[in-house]
């Protein structure tokens, strides 16, 4: 566990001293919740109030995560850093922390700022915002472990392109600024198969009090990070293996 | 013996990579270990290392075994890998920090070391410089150095002077051969010159063998030879080895 520690605050000291795409992944999505609070005034309907619209950005938000995960992982990949330190004694156990512990902290400092924002906006807050948080880091995890997979397969340049995409289809399927149902079909179905739809729909059922609504989504995103995780980890070990 | 290789060999389906290796390194020794490319010597290396498994064969690292007992064996070496591989965000003086925790060190312990290693890499200076703002003879003297911090007994280089100037190159030169005696180093370079001027002994290796080994001088005498780039082609000319 030390060894681990040691080398999450190497990695959270990583990205927090890269303060371009730290200050994108922490404003951009309270921008975008200021800009879309402006649009709402002037709609005819209520989809972007922002008891609805906070759960959908603070989701959004972690796409960074996978940005920020995929990166480094990418980065220390081709620069031979993590040559060096397969070199050492940590295990595939301390890699794996290592990397996860400091993009929660990220995760949890991106919930509170938007959290913050939102009541800016007119977001009141009550109770289920403890459950909110909890059910948000558990969310973060999906992404990071996406970013983990991203960087174990790619390298940091190619993280770079892969991340252009996936905030795009992470975004578009998962419900933040339109319902799929409105579109329906087959882009319906696909938005379905993926998990961000129902990450965006646990985090605003419980946002809403639902929590018995929230139970079949959290389950999905829950079995999704798993999956991504075990593969993510076998690949991880495969690559220490040489 | 420090290293004791034996048998070691590394297969890719049908491409034999690292065929039956078998040679000792002294405690102390400064082995240079040549070829071509893919000549098989950074398979070696990272066999070695624990980054490899070995299809067949083993090596002992002062008595511990790289199959049976990898965690022990990684205790006692290091290695400063071809590119420069420190963290860039991070300055010299944490980049060493972070190596010597996850050696197991105190943070007491480590800092000491740090200090010690900054010292004799010259790099006091720069301790407060991150890693990414240095030139490449600093970055190679500061991976060196992270590779010192878990105060090995075997250190493996895999050229660490690829790509640096004349100066640089010269520096380093003059900080490796400070290092002579005290660790066992395992040298792998394209750099003749570099070999002349540190190794003790030197083993020549073609496609996956290794076809000469012994000093320069009984490589010499053993080729007729009056160079070591004439030892060295003549060693790697096709169909000799």
């Amino acid at each position: 566990m030390l060894r681990a520690n040691v080398f999450a605050a190497r990695n959270h000291k990583e990205i927090v001293r890269d303060p371009v795409t730290l200050l994108i992944g922490l404003g951009l999505p309270i921008l975008l919740m200021g800009l879309f609070s402006v649009m709402q005034k002037n709609m005819p309907f209520a989809f972007y109030e922002i008891s609805n619209l906070t759960p959908g950005v603070i989701v959004f938000s972690f796409s960074f995560l996978t940005l920020f995960s995929g990166m480094l992982l990418g980065k220390d990949r081709s620069s031979s850093f993590l040559m060096r330190i397969f070199a050492s004694p940590m295990s595939a156990g301390d890699y794996i922390l290592g990397y996860v512990l400091p993009l929660l902290s990220i995760a949890f400092l991106q919930i509170i700022l938007c959290l913050l924002a939102a009541m800016f906006l007119g977001l009141s807050l009550d109770s289920s915002i403890l459950w909110m948080v909890g059910v948000l880091m558990i969310i973060s995890l999906l992404y990071i472990g996406l970013g983990l997979l991203f960087g174990t397969i790619f390298t940091d340049k190619q993280v770079g392109g892969i991340f252009a995409i996936f905030v795009n289809v992470s975004t578009w399927f998962s419900g933040t600024w339109f319902e799929p149902d409105m579109i329906g079909g087959t882009f319906q179905a696909i938005a379905q198969f993926l998990p961000f739809v129902h990450a965006v729909s646990a985090a605003r059922a419980i946002q809403s009090t639902s929590y018995t609504e929230a139970f079949i989504p959290l389950v999905i995103v829950i079995g999704y990070t798993i999956i991504i995780f075990a593969i993510a980890i076998l690949l991880f070990k495969r690559k220490m293996r040489g | 013996m420090t290293i004791e290789i034996k048998e070691l060999t590394k297969c890719y389906r049908e491409k034999v990579v690292v065929d039956q290796l078998s040679f000792s390194i002294k405690q102390g020794e400064f082995f240079a270990l040549l070829g071509q490319n893919a000549a098989g010597k950074t398979s070696t290396i990272k066999m070695l290392c624990g980054l490899l498994l070995p299809t067949d064969g083993d090596a002992l690292l002062d008595g511990k075994s790289i199959v049976e007992n990898q965690v022990a064996a990684k205790k006692i070496m290091n290695i400063s890998p071809q590119e420069t591989a420190v963290a860039p965000n991070l300055t010299v003086f944490e980049n060493l920090l972070f190596l010597g925790r996850i050696y197991g060190c105190s943070k007491t312990q480590a800092r000491e070391r740090a200090n010690a290693n900054m010292e004799l890499f010259a790099l006091s200076q720069r301790q407060n410089d991150k890693a990414k703002t240095l030139s490449g003879g600093f970055k190679r003297r500061l991976s060196i150095a992270m590779a010192m911090m878990s105060n090995p007994k075997i250190l493996f280089l895999d050229e660490p002077t690829l790509g640096l100037d004349v100066r640089a190159r010269h520096d380093l030169w003059k900080i490796l051969s400070g290092l002579k005696g005290k660790v066992t180093i395992v040298l792998t370079t394209h750099y003749l010159e570099e070999v002349e001027m540190l190794a003790d002994r030197v083993g020549i290796m073609h496609h996956g063998r290794l076809c000469a080994l012994g000093t320069i001088q009984q490589l010499m005498h053993e080729t007729k030879q009056s160079s070591l780039e004439e030892i060295f082609l003549a060693y790697t000319e096709e169909g000799l080895c």
